[in-house]
């Protein structure tokens, strides 16, 4: 296993007859197994008036199927130790768990009937309900949450599904009804929609076996594909203040719309965002706000390409009276960045950093499961890992500069702040 | 295909056990299954070993260590470790300060020069004090927008009388507006000693390579003394201690702390299963296993108040700690519901148990459910590396092995005895966050 580990994944994948695709990658390094069903089944695929349908479809979705209860759903699941997890986000919807290696056909069985026939119990319905009600007023009262979210609206509208948030609004949970969920779930959940990784010590072959047994007699039409919205290209600066009157810290998020994940220039912008503001302690970013200037515990940026466009967005926490010089901050290292571009040694620091940290991607089943499902999203193909650090060697000092100057310009940038301050940002 | 059985986990046996001349405790283990290594530099000292005034002291210490040495600048701090693709964090808790490293093998040599000179070496620039003041008060801001945190803090406040655990790990902000430069190299100096310290590299490593890369390393690092541990005793607690926060919010939520058993503590094995039962099992690595929601529908916590629609969430929390610390019962209450019916029905739930115990299923759930865990959370170097650094800091040598062992022995008299004698009302602290309408 130590020879497979440094040559990287070796994952066999397979097409189900009914379309599911399977990816299987045994390792060695703990007697369990990390299971992963993804499927094409976020937040884009909500109709019209049900913002948050996805979400709430996520809360409900383990609560009984139709050979099972909830409550028997949640025995086996405690009997085993397993957290079944539920993440939605803008394309998909994902059931993932760890379990020990002897339990693996016992949750797949469960997780592939949850997958298939959920019944959404009308009780289940009801307490799920008030759990998202009551999460989404927590979330009304976290500056982080809202700033990041008022600047998702800023830069996508809040319409679009790259804009509004994941959890939907309060009228939207109240608005759900059982056959809202019901058809939501017959029209996107079908074998050809779903990727199932199975990470962990487990051989391929009893891996495919067992998938085979509980999805292959599976047969449901092919859901539509559904194209994201156009993203709109502010040609000004956009600001917003979340007012929250006794938070004793502001929030920032910052951002611009950027590229999605297949546009060619990826990997330039990818290293470009290392630079400004991750590698380290938070690259360019946090060397000036936190370093210098002592003004955040973080200043960081993350960058998020999806099918279509996505962000890059800066985020910081400062004392609610240094929000003017942290946003001076953030524009002057965008704007030093874009115009000068990354030096040499940046560029070279960078590139070892990513190249190097590949093994620690795949450190653990979890971490594999989720490289291998996000390469099967994007058609990335199985030897992915072991092309990555050619595509990171390959971009130049002036790819990323040219990156920079497309991406970076504070005169276009969205600004939103949550916190106790009065003033625009 | 066979089961592998627990005890074959990755991180039962094989741990190679050194002590250098100069008292630094190394402990090495082999783990050839991905090409990486972790180490993990431990320090016994962490905030219960603050005198009053300084409180904080030794987490603005774990900053400034990584803020230069006399070999390695500020600057060149962050890059030796990411050339390797490697990531690098620390962190300070009430027993300990810990910083840890996990790259490339070909990067061990490098990880354990910095750890040598972060042992010896720091820098601590007065104005690279100053700033870290600013960045660490904003730490602590950031946490006070949680109103949990918040209700947190105040509950472990109130709940010990004496014990240095009462303050919080980050400090009391007006013991981090007046100390100085002189008081966190003072904290540096006698605690960051090769006897207080232990050592911990676990990954794909030849470890007679790797200790004799250590003895080059620390092996001229001069002993220092141990700094003796005194903490006041915390007096026993005669009655339920309330706490009441009134603030701009959105949501109410209730917290409950009981005294709870040392990790070396007899009651500890129970206790963390009736932890298991009556909120689901979560494990004992407070590296990764307290993030995300434990198995916990059957759990007797959830099924009294989530199930029946008066908290959105529950969690509880007993943490291996090297005295008595506490165990804690966090609750969220469901939109609409009051705190009163909320702790109405939780100490009902607990009282249930305090009287009648628990039934033989339910302790057979729990111990399944933490044998599972155990597991979980040692799927990779770097959580290995930290079980075994945390444990031989927090409980001495051998113990983490004796984890999964221990927590199959418990039986459900042992368990309904904890109940019966730990979370009885006058060992009880409450505390409430009530939200008020933002702006009234």
């Amino acid at each position: 296993m130590r020879d497979t580990a440094v040559a990287g994944l070796a994952p066999v994948r397979d097409v189900l007859s009914n379309g599911a695709r399977v990816i299987v990658q045994e390792t060695s390094f703990s007697p369990s197994v990390t299971i992963s069903a993804s499927f094409r089944a976020g937040g884009l695929y909500e109709p019209a008036g049900l913002p948050g349908l996805a979400w709430f479809l996520g809360r409900v979705i383990d609560r009984g199927t139709a050979d099972r209860s909830a409550g028997q759903i949640a025995e086996t699941l405690d009997e085993s130790g397993v957290a079944l997890k539920v993440s939605v986000n803008r394309h998909t919807l994902a059931l993932s768990c760890t379990c020990l290696s002897e339990d693996f056909e016992t949750i797949l069985a469960v997780m592939a009937d949850v997958a298939r026939r959920p019944a959404f119990p009308e009780a289940e319905i009801e307490k799920r309900r008030a759990e998202i009600i009551t999460s989404i007023r927590q979330d009304d009262d976290n500056p982080a949450v809202c700033a990041h979210e008022a600047l998702q609206r800023l830069l996508y509208g809040g319409e679009h599904p790259y804009g509004r948030p994941g959890k939907g609004t309060i009228a939207g949970a109240e608005a759900v009804t059982r056959d809202a969920l019901r058809a939501f779930h017959a029209g996107r959940f079908a074998p050809a929609a779903l990727s199932l990784a199975i990470v962990g010590d487990v051989p391929p072959a009893r891996a495919l076996a067992c998938a085979g047994d509980v999805l292959g007699d599976w047969d449901a039409p092919a859901p539509p594909e559904r194209a994201v919205p156009p993203v709109p290209h502010p040609s000004a600066r956009q600001c917003v203040v979340v007012p929250m009157r006794e938070k004793p810290q502001s929030d920032i998020a910052y951002g611009f719309v950027t590229i999605a994940r297949l546009d060619p220039s990826y990997y330039a912008c990818w290293m470009l965002n290392n630079i400004l503001g991750q590698f380290g302690i938070g690259g360019r970013l946090a060397e000036n706000i936190r370093e210098r200037q002592g003004m955040a515990y973080y200043a960081f940026s993350a960058f998020d390409p999806s099918v279509g466009p996505g962000p890059l967005v800066v985020r910081a926490g400062v004392d609610p009276r240094n929000v003017d010089r942290a946003v001076a901050a953030i524009d002057y290292e965008v704007a030093v960045l874009a115009d000068g571009g990354p030096t040499d040694q940046e560029v070279e620091e960078t590139r070892q950093f990513l190249v190097g940290s590949i093994p620690r991607l795949l450190e653990t089943n979890q971490s594999i499961a989720a490289f291998l499902q996000t390469s099967e999203f994007f058609g990335l193909g199985p030897d992915y890992d072991r092309r990555l650090p050619g595509l990171i060697e390959a971009v130049t000092r002036e790819d990323i500069e040219a990156a920079g100057r497309a991406i970076l310009e504070p005169s276009r940038a969205a600004v939103a702040v949550a916190g106790p301050v009065p003033a625009e940002p | 295909m066979i089961p592998m059985a627990v005890s074959d986990a990755p991180s039962a046996p094989a741990v190679r056990a050194v002590s250098l001349d100069n008292g630094l405790r190394v402990l090495v283990k082999e783990v050839h299954a991905a090409p990486l290594v972790s180490v993990w530099c431990w320090y016994r000292v962490g905030s219960g070993d603050e005198p009053p005034g300084l409180t904080g002291v030794s987490h603005w210490v774990e900053h400034m260590n990584f803020k230069g040495t006399v070999n390695i600048s500020r600057d060149q701090m962050k890059g030796i470790v990411e050339k390797f693709g490697g990531t690098w964090n620390g962190y300070t808790w009430i027993d300990q300060t810990t910083y840890l490293e996990t790259a490339a093998p070909s990067a061990l040599d490098q990880m354990l020069f910095i750890e040598a000179e972060r042992m010896t070496n720091g820098l601590y620039e007065p104005e690279e004090c100053e700033s870290e003041r600013t960045v660490i008060i904003s730490e602590l801001q950031g946490g006070d927008n949680d109103p949990d945190q918040l209700l947190d803090t105040e509950v472990t406040a109130t709940a010990f009388r004496a014990h240095p655990y009462r303050h919080p790990t980050i400090g009391w902000v007006d013991d981090l507006r007046a100390m100085g430069r002189d008081d966190l190299y003072g904290h540096y100096r006698r605690h960051y000693v090769p006897a207080s310290a232990t050592l911990v590299i676990v990954g794909d490593v030849d470890a007679d390579d790797v200790l004799r890369t250590v003895d080059r390393r620390f092996g001229r690092i001069p002993a220092g003394t141990s700094p003796v541990r005194r903490r006041a005793p915390e007096p026993p607690q005669v009655g339920e201690r309330r706490v009441l926060i009134e603030r701009d919010g959105t949501t109410a939520y209730l917290k409950f702390a009981w005294h709870a058993p040392a990790a070396s503590g007899a009651d500890f094995f129970p206790m963390l299963v009736l932890d298991a039962a009556l909120t689901g099992a979560k494990g004992v690595n407070l590296w990764s296993s307290f993030r995300g929601m434990p198995p916990q529908r059957k759990a007797r916590v959830y099924t009294a108040l989530v199930e029946r629609g008066l908290a959105s969430m529950v969690s509880g929390a007993l943490i291996p700690t090297a005295e008595p610390f506490l165990y804690s019962l966090s609750l969220t209450a469901t939109e609409g519901v009051s705190l009163a019916s909320l702790e109405a029905a939780a100490v009902a739930a607990i009282e249930e148990v305090r009287a009648r115990g628990l039934t033989e299923a339910e302790v057979a759930r729990a111990k399944r459910q933490l044998r599972a865990r155990l597991v979980f959370e040692t799927d990779s170097v770097t959580n290995i590396a930290h079980q075994l650094g945390y444990f031989a800091t927090v409980a001495g040598d051998g113990y983490f092995e004796r984890i999964t062992a221990g927590v199959e022995a418990v039986t459900p008299e042992q368990v309904a005895d904890v109940a019966r004698r730990r979370l009885a009302r006058d060992q009880r602290t409450t505390g409430w966050f009530q939200p008020l309408e933002r702006g009234a």
